[in-house]
């Protein structure tokens, strides 16, 4: 079964008295335990899809169902009592935290929120999560601030994963990380996924990092979803301007070998 | 070639802090050359691009040596150029984009407010941007953040420096606006023979373009030298897990294709 189906979405803005449409015509669809790379340039229309998705933003045609139901007109109780099955996590996650918060308290919040655990089953719980995602539990007592930005990042996917959601969205989740931290966080969501069924929405300009976790990727270009399909086929052979373009944008790493073997393309 | 600076046994300490950002750094730089100054966070590459460009803050406490060649060290934005990696930051935002390329040329090429104009909009044209003329009397809000970087690359080199320190210039930038800079860099230090030295995280963007490359991990130079041969046979343990760490569209997908 589909677990989110997009059909026909759009959003316009207003800016500096111009109308700029942000989506025209966008649909899509994910199945359950399956990664959808979403890839386009800035300005391209990816993030907003995601605020849309996460009902951040209101949309201003089209339908989204999620789960079986009409996302989209969901609201007050029913909606938040929903909202624990599509979890986000950003790229900047010191901005997405209080900075005022413990580690600790950051996990509490979706726990006590959605009533995941009863409050004095939540420590323990909390310690489970931190061990989910590859940190010690005595880290619960930290500042947020006082984490280093791979620890920090894992936090964030462990407070993603906390309220047991059957999506989550990857706002270019690791284009802020260290590369010898970013493959390591790669392999914990793609674990996650296979070990809880999860499906993501990974937001991102990096075709290389779309590439090694998604199991299909959509193309953005002004707007519309220029072209789909199996990651593969996207990459090996992209059809549109914009797919082309992103994939000949991707540095190579170029070493000659001394058997005079080049990794350039 | 010619050596441009050598740096011996540098150390750099930021006030109060307990630990050096930079400890006992020996690197030569070579006039016209492409320097790759490559780490992570925390490796102390932006602390050498500063310290270079005479920008570390007051009390910073250095020791080691700097020989520039020619005795005195370059005048920021007379000599050295500097290109930040937040464009929206390092361009004034209630400026024309024209007053602030000028401003460059105005000071240190001894031009009228006219002239360095006229030189403002010739350096907006030659880093690409469109209708430069209309451009010059626009604010950094109305550009894009590609716009905005080419902007501050044309103030950097409005002066016409001779050494040019972009510090992660291309990293807030999409991968398609950053290869364009890269390859508008790449143009631009080869027509006006400057000596480049690139600040970057990423060891596939700097292995395309730079011909030498050093490594930095936590405040150290990890190793140095030219980029083909470091980079085909590393000395050390860290540059190879750079290597081994890069991401790229030939790297084994970790999930399974989808079927259909």
């Amino acid at each position: 079964m589909t677990l989110l189906e997009i059909n026909n979405l759009s959003k316009h803005f207003r800016s500096g008295g111009r109308d700029v449409t942000a989506l025209d015509g966008v649909s899509l669809t994910l199945d359950p335990g399956q990664t959808l790379g979403l890839a386009g340039a800035s300005g391209s229309g990816k993030s907003t899809l995601a605020r849309i998705v996460m009902r951040l933003l209101p949309s201003d045609g089209g339908s989204i169902r999620f789960a079986g139901e009409d996302w989209l007109a969901l609201s007050g109780k029913d909606l938040r009592r929903r909202r624990a099955k599509i979890q986000m996590v950003f790229q900047d996650v010191l901005g997405a935290f209080n900075p005022r918060a413990t580690v600790g308290s950051v996990l509490d919040d979706p726990l006590r929120i959605h009533e995941i655990v009863p409050k004095s089953d939540r420590p323990r719980k909390i310690a489970e999560l931190l061990d989910r995602v590859g940190l010690q539990a005595n880290l619960a007592d930290r500042s947020i601030r006082d984490v280093s930005g791979g620890q920090r990042q894992r936090i964030a996917i462990a407070r993603a994963i906390a309220t047991d959601p059957a999506l989550i969205v990857l706002d270019e989740a690791v284009s802020a990380l260290d590369v010898s931290i970013r493959g390591k966080v790669l392999e914990l969501l793609v674990e996650l996924q296979r070990e809880r069924d999860i499906a993501y929405l990974f937001v991102s300009h990096d075709l290389a990092v779309l590439r090694a976790v998604s199991h299909r990727i959509t193309v953005m270009d002004g707007g519309r979803l220029v072209e789909t399909g199996p990651a593969r086929q996207v990459i090996g052979n992209p059809q549109s301007t914009a797919a082309r373009a992103l994939v000949s944008a991707v540095p190579r790493l170029r070493i000659q070998t001394p058997q005079g073997h080049s990794h350039e393309p | 070639m010619s050596t441009l600076c050598q740096i011996r046994d540098l150390s750099v300490t930021y006030r109060d802090q307990p630990n050096p950002a930079l400890a006992h750094v020996t690197l030569d730089i070579e006039a016209g050359g492409r320097l790759a100054i490559i780490g992570e966070s925390g490796s102390g590459k932006s602390t050498l691009a500063r310290t270079l460009a005479g920008l570390l803050p007051p009390r910073t406490h250095l020791t080691g040596e700097i020989q520039w060649t020619g005795g005195t060290p370059p005048r920021p934005g007379r000599d050295l150029g500097f290109v930040f990696q937040d464009p929206s930051s390092s361009l004034n935002p209630v400026l024309t984009i024209g007053e602030q390329v000028a401003e460059g040329a105005r000071q240190h090429l001894d031009l009228g407010w006219k002239q360095a104009l006229e030189r403002a909009q010739d350096m907006l044209e030659r880093v690409r941007i469109a209708q430069a003329d209309r451009v010059l009397r626009a604010y950094p809000h109305q550009l894009s953040g590609g716009q905005r970087q080419r902007v501050a690359i044309a103030a950097a080199l409005a002066a016409k420096p001779k050494i040019l320190i972009a510090d992660e210039a291309t990293s807030a930038l999409d991968v398609v606006v950053q290869a364009e800079i890269v390859a508008l860099l790449d143009d631009l230090v080869r027509d006006a023979q400057m000596t480049l030295i690139f600040i970057t995280h990423d060891i596939a963007l700097a292995s395309g373009f730079a011909d030498r490359v050093a490594i930095f991990k936590d405040g150290r130079l990890v190793e140095a030298g030219p980029t083909a041969s470091l980079l085909a046979a590393p000395a050390q343990g860290y540059t190879r897990t750079l290597l081994q760490s890069h991401l790229d569209l030939t790297s084994p997908p970790l999930v399974e294709e989808a079927a259909t």
